[in-house]
């Protein structure tokens, strides 16, 4: 299984976790990333309010040196709203012959061409689909036996275009958590708006979907993301967030999780760049606290950001 | 405003015409069943509600549309383009009132776009995102000490987290032909 990697700005930035997680766990599961030549950026959900044609050159951009320079391997995409930016162009402009035009008509200004050939992935469509929840068991050396994860999907990887899951009731992460032995928390925020950039002009706005967000994760030990928007977010305001009725809860990515029931570490896996994983979390985390057969002390310890 | 007819002729340019236009004719099928409306989560928000907006629209209530905040506080969740009956492109349609906003250049339209116009001009100077640039562009557009004030505490947590990062300039200047020339073909930008 090989794929053409589009990691897109924030995992080279602020979500270096994410990126270095989702390259250590996939290289254990066998599938290989080669990542996409001098790609830029998709343009994230502030293309489309400045520029229309843009919103579609940007990402199309990318797809078409997938076309030219990696025989139109299919896309593997970590951040929900690149794998959204990266679909659009396959859903909006192939088969819409003025605007696919118009957009090669801009891409050719940089001697390049988008046919159309390339098919995008998100990361959670490859887990499931391709990777499959059985060799993600294989992998597993540390059971995460007791832990309840609370699994958030976001917007953008549901919606407006369902792919490889229900927008309605998502529940493509659930095979993996369980093959990784945690647990579901089962609730209705899965599939809610975090407030994505609302967080920069109208943070009082996104900090009442934060709130709820982690209010409905009540009895969850940990919340697990796959968008690096929905992450900062969920972390980065969580404190603001509590004193709306938010409670404090560790959110990780994805695959950290996977990378740590795989046995790969807190280091490798990053934890110490997670806002909400302080030193007491992340000791929590090493003594496996959610364990049937494991004391826990600190189990109901709120979570600080200080540390 | 009641639902009456009512056409405003405020001195719009080619540009404002072209946008509107393009707002007319997606959603130009809405039933007025209210779903948009009752999915979105930031509604509560919002002056005018997602549905009385499509109907100003239809009525070309230019000045109407450009007094309200409503579009400024989409948040891009997709819930109503998922829902709506008739299947209209919603967001879209919320981005090109920012679009609108943002070409009659009002004090309100200059603060809220600033973020999104932050972002842009940071993606074709340095072709991916960087952060820290990107920021310091937003509060200058900003113009408000207040601003970025705001962001020191969560500032300091990224720093303290390793999230801050010497910027990269390696693919500095590979967009810029690609919005030269879509700057060109749609007269602004
Ligand atoms: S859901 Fe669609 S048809 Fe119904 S009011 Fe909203 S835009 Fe109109
Ligand atoms: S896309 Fe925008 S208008 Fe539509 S439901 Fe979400 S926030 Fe509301």
């Amino acid at each position: 299984m090989k794929y053409a990697y589009y990691p897109g700005c924030s995992l080279r930035e602020s979500a270096q976790e994410f990126d270095i997680s989702v390259q250590a766990v996939m290289e254990r599961l066998g599938v290989e990333l080669e990542e996409i030549p001098d790609w830029t950026c998709c343009g994230a959900s502030a293309a489309e309010p400045v520029s229309k044609l843009m919103n579609y050159v940007l990402p199309a951009r990318n797809l078409a040196i997938v076309e030219k320079e990696m025989g139109a391997m299919d896309v593997l995409a970590p951040c929900s709203a690149c794998y959204l930016n990266l679909l659009k162009v396959d859903r909006e402009v192939i088969g819409n012959r003025h605007l696919h035009g118009r957009v090669n008509e801009v891409l050719a200004a940089s001697g390049l061409v988008y046919g159309g050939t390339v098919k995008v992935r998100h990361l959670l469509d490859v887990l499931l689909n391709d990777v499959g929840a059985k060799i993600v068991e294989q992998k597993v050396t540390d059971s995460l036996e007791g832990m309840t994860v609370a699994p958030y999907y976001g917007c953008q990887i549901l919606r407006p275009y369902p792919v490889f899951d229900d927008p309605g009731r998502p529940t493509s992460m659930e095979p993996i958590l369980k093959a990784l032995g945690a647990t579901v928390h089962k609730w209705d925020f899965g599939n809610r708006c975090c407030g994505a950039s609302l967080m920069v002009g109208h943070r009082d706005v996104a900090l009442r979907s934060v709130a709820d967000i982690l209010a409905g994760a009540e009895g969850a030990d940990v919340i697990v993301t796959v968008c690096p928007l929905c992450q900062m977010n969920l972390e980065a305001y969580q404190s603001q967030a509590v004193k709306s009725g938010g409670r404090h809860v560790p959110v990780i990515y994805l695959s950290q999780l996977m990378g740590l029931a795989f046995g790969m570490g807190e280091k490798l896996m990053q934890l110490k760049k997670n806002m909400t994983l302080t030193g007491t979390a992340r000791k929590d985390f090493n003594a496996k606290v959610w364990r049937p057969d494991v004391q826990s002390e600190g189990e109901d310890e709120a979570v600080d950001m200080s540390g | 405003m009641s639902g009456t007819m009512k056409q405003t002729w405020s001195p719009p340019t080619d540009e404002l015409q072209s946008v509107l236009a393009e707002l007319k004719e997606t959603v130009g099928a809405c039933m007025q069943c209210g779903t948009c409306t009752a999915s979105c989560p930031n509604e509560f928000a919002m002056d005018v509600t997602p549905r009385r907006m499509w109907r100003m629209i239809q009525f070309g209530m230019l000045d109407e549309i450009l007094e309200s905040r409503t579009f400024w506080f989409c948040s891009s969740c997709y819930m109503c383009t998922l829902r709506c009956p008739r299947g209209l492109k919603l967001t879209s349609a919320m981005s090109a009132l920012k679009r609108l906003a943002s070409l009659d250049g009002s004090r309100q339209a200059r603060k809220n776009g600033a973020f999104y116009e932050a972002f842009m001009d940071n993606v074709e100077t340095y072709g991916r995102v960087q952060e820290t640039i990107m920021m310091n562009g937003y509060f200058l557009k900003r113009k408000d000490p207040a601003v970025p004030l705001a962001f020191i505490p969560m500032g300091m947590k990224m720093m303290a987290r390793g999230k801050l990062h010497m910027p990269s300039g390696r693919q500095r200047g590979l967009l810029k032909p690609l919005f030269s020339k879509a700057r060109e073909m749609e007269g602004g930008i």
